[in-house]
């Protein structure tokens, strides 16, 4: 069975002036010991991906399709499932360390908030666990006794990770878990999330906008734009071969340092990515695509089958069989 | 004196604290062309800020002297007026820097308004909002910073520090808060400002791949000096020093590179380590390479200075021959 389970996903925000489609119709799966990249531009609908697994949406929010966490529906599911799911089934690591931390208590004390809560572990149990966890990212455990504040960006990081593992979910949703993060200390936790699939089988959604990093991490990538899914395939060729116009912009963005094309050449996107709330008729990318033609302003295209297990949705690409099962 | 925009010789700035004296910056020379971008690159606490700081006249020297276009920074009222009209700075998060009830056009108007630049201020904000990419600028100026997006914000600050026709741009992380679609577009703006308006810039950043984009010459820097310093293609494909060396290793694309990624985070200037600086950290110490060349000594004893190794390329190892 899969960890996660996205059945036809639609998630719509309601606000006074209207309601936004954030996200439009995305299927995913991720099985144990599975590392699937998730990546596009902010307002492509990413993270209200990672809040809907959980059920951290606002109340109002219209959810459609299905969301499977070890096959069980999330939005059917009781109350005290959820409590139960959102740390034990699936947890999350947000971006910014900072915000997500209280400031006001000790980190050890935060950790072991959440073990005793989701377990009948006894108090010395969980102090011994929040060291154990500590160590496992990284961290002396006497770093228990600190407050956020007195930890540097990258060692409040490795809590939050801690944090996420204290009861040990099977599958782990990484929100741009290292964007804030210098070089040196973005590969120190993009190893440790390495680490952590190998050693313990453990999932993971790996959500950020720098491919480049996924590619180095994920086995699978899903590149989302105007929320839906116009790539996916393994990772080394969705970054090493775009099919989707878009992926090829995105992996162009970061340039390999050697290759001469992109020495003194940056390549970039011109324009904006879409406004959900009023996206451009068609594929929601010609607006921006240098291989756009005029069909596409009027035709919406559906992922098409591209190769063994890569898929793109451009006009583009030719339809398998000659019928559009779009 | 050479043609250069920017020299600096020695610089040092130290802060005390509780803690003792902090070596921020450390002895620092660094010269900047007239039509150069210069990528000044290292992790936090390196010291980099400080450095820029110290161009823009905003930390006062401790030893050493930095010269703008021949004339000293220093801090007395006037020089530093004039100062900041031929040295400009570009903030890494356009919207933490935008005042959100200034509209666009007022933003850009302010440092006109504070330098009395002369012309027309309608004209001149122009002709900054569209050098800036920003066009046609009678779209943008009545508009407020919450009504563009992020790339378009970033522009409009790199459009307020050109209006002022600066020498000389120091851009902090200019594309690190910025999507990966927006990066290339902000890059190709600054390269085009050196290219056709003949500005030096100083890019600092934490991303390698921005100093191939488009950096002339890079600079590492590692807690408060430069440990290796030249040309952008000869340091990328020919480092020297092993702390460049590691941070080449964890840009993700490199994976023909095998990675060295350092433990621990930069160390605290405030406790800056015996003979080479870097040696807590370097893995050439740890591997016993550096025992195995018969340096160890010095590695721990003997203080390291930049060394010319090539045609534009210095460095400060004990280890390279």
């Amino acid at each position: 069975m899969s960890l996660l389970e996205l059945r036809d996903l639609h998630i719509t925000y309601r606000s006074e002036r209207g309601d936004v489609p954030a996200v439009r119709g995305v299927s995913l799966t991720i099985d144990p010991g599975e590392t699937v990249g998730l990546a596009g531009e902010s307002g492509c609908g990413k993270s209200t991906i990672a809040g809907a697994v959980l059920r951290l949406l606002p109340k109002q929010t219209l959810i459609g399709g299905q969301v499977l966490l070890d096959g069980e529906d999330v939005y059917q599911m009781k109350p005290g499932q959820l409590r139960a799911a959102r740390w034990t089934s699936a947890a999350i690591v947000f971006q910014g360390a900072l915000h997500a931390l209280n400031p006001v208590q000790r980190v050890g004390k935060q950790i072991a908030e959440a073990i005793l809560l989701h377990s009948s572990h006894s108090k010395q149990v969980a102090t011994q666990r929040v060291g154990d966890l500590l160590e496992r990212v990284g961290l002396p455990p006497h770093r228990a006794r600190a407050y956020p504040h007195q930890l540097s960006g990258g060692q409040r990081q490795r809590v939050l990770i801690a944090l996420a593992l204290a009861c040990e979910p099977k599958l782990l949703i990484a929100d741009e878990p290292t964007t804030a993060l210098d070089v040196m200390v973005q590969a120190q936790v993009l190893e440790l999330l390495a680490e952590l699939q190998r050693d313990r089988g453990l999932g993971l959604l790996f959500i950020t906008h720098d491919l480049s990093v996924l590619t180095s991490t994920c086995e699978r990538l899903a590149v989302m734009y105007a929320g839906r899914i116009v790539e996916d395939g393994p990772s080394h060729d969705v970054f090493g071969t775009p099919e989707h116009p878009y992926s090829a912009a995105l992996a162009r963005a970061f340039p390999t340092i050697g290759d001469p094309a992109s020495r003194m050449n940056p390549t970039g996107l011109a324009g904006d990515p879409p406004n959900p709330a009023n996206l451009p008729s068609g594929c929601p990318f010609h607006p921006r695509c240098d291989k756009a033609i005029e069909a596409c302003s009027a035709t919406d295209v559906e992922l098409r089958q591209v190769g063994v297990a890569r898929r793109a949705a451009c006009i583009h690409i030719p339809v398998e069989g000659g019928i559009d099962r779009g | 004196m050479g043609d250069g925009l920017l020299e600096m010789r020695d610089v040092s700035v130290t802060f005390s604290s509780r803690r003792g004296t902090v070596r921020a910056v450390d002895g620092v020379s660094l010269d900047v062309r007239a039509g150069e971008v210069l990528a000044l690159v290292g992790e936090s606490g390196c010291g980099k800020t400080t450095l820029i700081r110290a161009i823009l006249g905003l930390e006062p020297l401790t030893d050493g002297s930095i010269l703008v276009e021949g004339k000293p920074v220093n801090q007395r009222q006037r020089t530093l007026r004039d100062l900041r009209r031929r040295v400009q700075m570009v903030f890494q998060d356009p919207t933490g820097a935008l005042n959100p009830r200034h509209s666009i056009y007022d933003a850009v108007a302010e440092g006109i308004r504070i330098h009395g630049v002369a012309g027309n201020e309608p004209d001149l904000v122009a002709g900054a909002l569209s050098r800036a990419g920003l066009r046609p600028p009678e779209n943008y100026m009545p508009r407020f910073p919450h009504e563009v997006s992020g790339g378009q914000r970033q522009r409009v600050l790199i459009a307020g520090a050109i209006a002022l026709e600066p020498q000389l741009l120091l851009a902090d992380e200019p594309v690190a808060s910025l999507d990966a679609s927006i990066r290339g577009e902000i890059l190709a703006l600054l390269r085009d400002l050196v290219d056709q308006h003949g500005l030096g810039i100083i890019a600092v950043t934490h991303d390698l791949g921005l100093a191939w984009n488009i950096a002339d010459r890079i600079a590492v820097m590692y807690l408060g000096r430069i440990v290796e310093v030249g040309e952008a293609e000869e340091v990328l494909a020919n480092p020297q020093h092993p702390y460049t060396k590691a941070l080449l290793s964890v840009v993700p694309e490199m994976e023909r590179l095998e990675q060295q990624i350092l433990t621990g985070e930069t160390p605290d200037p405030s406790r800056i380590p015996a003979g080479c600086r870097f040696h807590p950290r370097c893995p050439l110490v740890a591997s016993g390479e550096a025992e195995r060349l018969g340096v160890l000594g010095k590695c721990t004893g003997v203080d390291v200075e930049l060394v010319q190794r090539g045609a534009g390329h210095w460095s400060a190892c004990h280890a390279v021959p």
